[in-house]
């Protein structure tokens, strides 16, 4: 009261903060907010916490406490119940590598590393540059020798012993590296001018988009034998790999040409005023914007991509999902399905999981660029 | 036309005939005759290729081994089938299988979708946090995985068939399936489904009526609970007048499986369940960002208009939210189409699984492949036209 100067009822200098409401802040004001607002979100919130609280220690139970330790018999785990973990750790190389020679499995593993540090170096937006280009086409070449093996002293390795997370890793990236640059051209050619190379473009996505992948594959296992001159043979992992192209293509192209359409007219008017003719104005000035913009989508198209390599098995290619399913195939391992595809859907997950946050921070990175 | 102006106009082409890359429209030619030129070529030396190795390899092409025995049995099939029956039908038999589990799963996957999207923007910390969860894990996890997990979990966690569960009297759970009893055959179920027909034509005549009377007098008309009445009533009428019969087709067991009733099996259940799982985590996504994308001050005004938040959300957010969802909805209900290949890997058979078993019983590459890729184009192109045709319903007619 000292401080304060009393003039009739005007109220000069300063009072301190009341407190507010012991009701509006603090953890219970949170749970008022957020957990029983309302009746109805009162009652949804303790029937889920009843349903979580039935259902979580179980999981965690058969997950961690009555797991068994590495190295359990599988005739233990079965009477024991409880997760087996043996069954990772023991078939921890063939889910990996696939039949790839045991004592040669250093090198699928590099090859992991490599394609793994390739792509991370792509996401970082300083390197950006004409380089990576080169970077890339020295990784894979690395990547080719590695797997193939022959030269440098490495004994050859036959590429239908090929198989588990290197082989999924090569399908997407060679994949979509080699489809780029087609869906760049195809993405173009949906936007030409010329009617011809519009209808070719169109035809091709459209035809490719409308039918399920498998078919493509189908395609791919028993119709190109037959495309082929007599004489000339691809082997299954090629043929596959460029279903694959194919399929990526026409996604990606559509991702692309969303991008090509977000660029304002006046910038090809403007192209054209100075004189650059139909590359460099796409090469110089489109192309360069549009790509930017269709890296969010792009990158959903690369998440599909890799989830979709998983299909191969159907025409008896083993990625990370077929070595999993043969290793479940082994009889003295049967009925372990759980674990092995916890495992794997970890695996796939952590890669998915991880390009979906970098696409969404990109995006947030890319929309600030454009803020005035 | 404007080229000739142009060209007309140039100096440098004083009369005749100038052909040179230069010109814009003689470049334009040029360029696609040479694409079109390649194509051809392309095509012509694949074709020439597979012509001369189907005659080296002397298969012959065409369809008519449609027409021949197919000699291999199917698990399930909503037609009569045997393995007598031609490929022709056992193909058919494939399609049927292939629209009935994308129907039912888009149906599901739509309901299943919208809830987890509505619970991902609930003010309920837990449910939003749940919902989220679910979306981060199953959109990131292969759909062959899932499908494989849920197949295992089903075959390998259920006892064989000697030992089913019988939860129920008359239903029986095992490896085979459940096995659920049915209404013994009567002539009164086609008089119901002919009731629901009428039913239901019945009841769009009445919504035009009372939407017409509506505008002219202001009055509204229950046609919530009449429509419900006569959905009910009508069938229900026609039950009854038929003698209400009540005999069932309960499954017994005969030698190493069930017959009688209906049964789910372990494939289907697999497939629908999964592709439903998958393809819901999408169209939370799909319905969240569509219901985010009407302004909240929609919502605002219509509370201040006194309208109650269960006809806001119906009459005033829902109908701006279906235009932003509508489009890449459309591209959820064809991913699960075409996801539902996928079915080939757990045994449904389905139009890529019963075109698999025919051509590598026939030697007919070509013609099967052609056959599973303008079957999904067809269905595609289906659903495409519908929901373009929804999509223009719904859109903003703009005065």
């Amino acid at each position: 009261m000292a401080n304060n100067v009393h003039t009739g009822n005007v109220h000069t200098g300063s009072i301190p903060d009341e407190r507010p409401p012991a009701n509006t802040v603090g953890p219970v004001a949170w749970l008022r907010n957020n957990l029983f607002n309302t009746w109805y979100n009162a009652l949804l919130t303790i029937l889920i916490a009843w349903l979580l609280f039935k259902a979580i220690p179980p999981l965690l139970d058969w997950l961690i406490f009555s797991a068994n330790s590495f190295g359990t018999p599988p005739q233990v785990c079965r009477q024991e119940g409880g997760a087996c973990w043996t069954f990772v750790s023991e078939k921890l190389r063939f889910v990996m590598f696939g039949t790839f020679p045991y004592d040669e499995q250093w090198r699928p593993l590099i090859t992991i590393v490599i394609i793994i540090a390739l792509v991370l170096a792509s996401c970082d937006r300083r390197f950006w540059k004409p380089w990576l280009g080169l970077v890339w086409i020295a990784g894979l070449t690395a990547v080719g020798v590695l797997m193939w093996g022959g030269v440098l002293g490495l004994t050859y390795v036959e590429n239908t012993l090929w198989g588990g997370l290197p082989l999924t890793l090569m399908l997407s990236v060679v994949g979509l590296s080699v489809a780029f640059p087609a869906s760049v051209l195809l993405a173009l050619g949906r936007r030409s001018q010329l009617p011809a190379i519009r209808v070719i473009s169109v035809t091709y996505i459209e035809l490719i988009r409308g039918v399920p992948l498998i078919s493509l594959l189908f395609m791919a296992s028993v119709m190109f034998p037959l495309f082929l001159p007599t004489g000339v043979n691809f082997d299954k992992l090629l043929r596959a790999q460029i279903a694959f192209i194919m399929f990526a293509a026409a996604y990606m192209a559509e991702a692309i040409r969303g991008g090509l359409q977000a660029i304002p007219k006046g910038q090809y008017e403007a192209a054209d005023a100075l004189g650059l003719n139909y590359w460099q104005a796409m090469g110089k000035i489109i192309l360069p914007q549009a790509l930017a913009i269709s890296i969010p989508p792009l990158v959903n198209t690369f998440i599909s991509f890799f989830k979709d390599t998983s299909l191969v098995i159907i025409i008896g290619l083993y990625d990370l999902l077929g070595t999993a399913k043969a290793a479940l195939s082994d009889p003295a391992w049967r009925g372990f399905y759980r674990e092995a595809y916890l495992f794997i859907g970890v695996i796939y997950w952590v890669f998915c999981f991880s390009m979906s946050k970098y696409s969404q921070k990109l995006e947030r990175d890319l929309r600030r660029g454009h803020r005035r | 036309m404007a080229s000739e102006t142009r060209d007309t106009a140039r100096p440098s082409a004083p009369g005749g005939v100038s052909f040179s890359l230069s010109d814009p429209t003689v470049r334009a030619v040029f360029y696609q005759v040479l694409v079109v030129g390649i194509v051809i070529a392309v095509g012509w030396f694949l074709i020439h290729n597979t012509l001369d190795n189907l005659s080296k390899r002397s298969i012959a092409t065409g369809f008519g081994f449609l027409d021949r025995e197919a000699s291999f049995g199917i698990g399930e099939s909503l037609i009569d089938y045997h393995p007598r029956d031609s490929y022709g039908r056992a193909f058919l038999v494939g399609v049927l299988n292939t629209l009935k589990v994308s129907i039912i799963g888009v149906v599901l996957a739509t309901v299943l979708g919208t809830l987890i999207g509505v619970a991902r923007l609930s003010s309920n910390w837990l449910i939003a946090k749940l919902a989220s969860t679910y979306v981060e894990i199953v959109r990131n996890i292969p759909p062959l995985l899932q499908l494989f997990f849920w197949y295992a979990l089903v075959s390998e966690s259920m006892p064989p068939v000697r030992q089913a569960l019988n939860p129920i009297p008359g239903v029986f759970l095992s490896q085979r399936g459940l096995f659920v009893p049915v209404p013994s055959a009567d002539p009164v179920w086609g008089t119901m489904g002919f009731a629901l027909a009428i039913a239901v034509i019945g009841v769009i005549f009445l919504r035009r009526w009372a939407k017409a009377r509506q505008e002219r007098t202001g009055q509204p008309f229950p046609i919530g609970s009449a429509s419900l009445g006569l959905l009910i009533g009508l069938p229900l009428i026609a039950y009854i007048a038929g003698g209400a019969p009540t005999a069932l087709d309960v499954p017994k067991l005969q030698g190493f499986n069930f017959v009688g009733g209906v049964v789910l099996t372990p494939e289907f259940f697999a497939i629908l369940v999964g592709l439903v799982v998958y393809t819901a985590a999408f169209i939370a996504e799909v319905v969240r960002s569509g219901i985010l994308a009407v302004n909240w001050g929609q919502t605002e005004a219509a509370r201040a208009l006194g309208i109650d938040s269960g006809k806001t959300l119906r009459l005033v957010v829902l109908p701006q939210a279906l235009r932003v969802i509508v489009p890449p909805l459309t591209s959820q209900y064809l991913n699960l189409t075409k996801n539902s290949s996928l079915a080939l890997a757990i045994g449904y058979p389905d139009l890529v699984s019963i075109a698999n078993t025919t051509l590598n019983q026939t030697g007919q590459a070509i013609e099967g492949v052609a056959m599973i890729m303008g079957t999904y184009l067809v269905i595609s192109l289906g659903i495409s036209i519908f929901m373009n045709w929804y999509n223009k319903r719904i859109a903003l007619v703009e005065r």
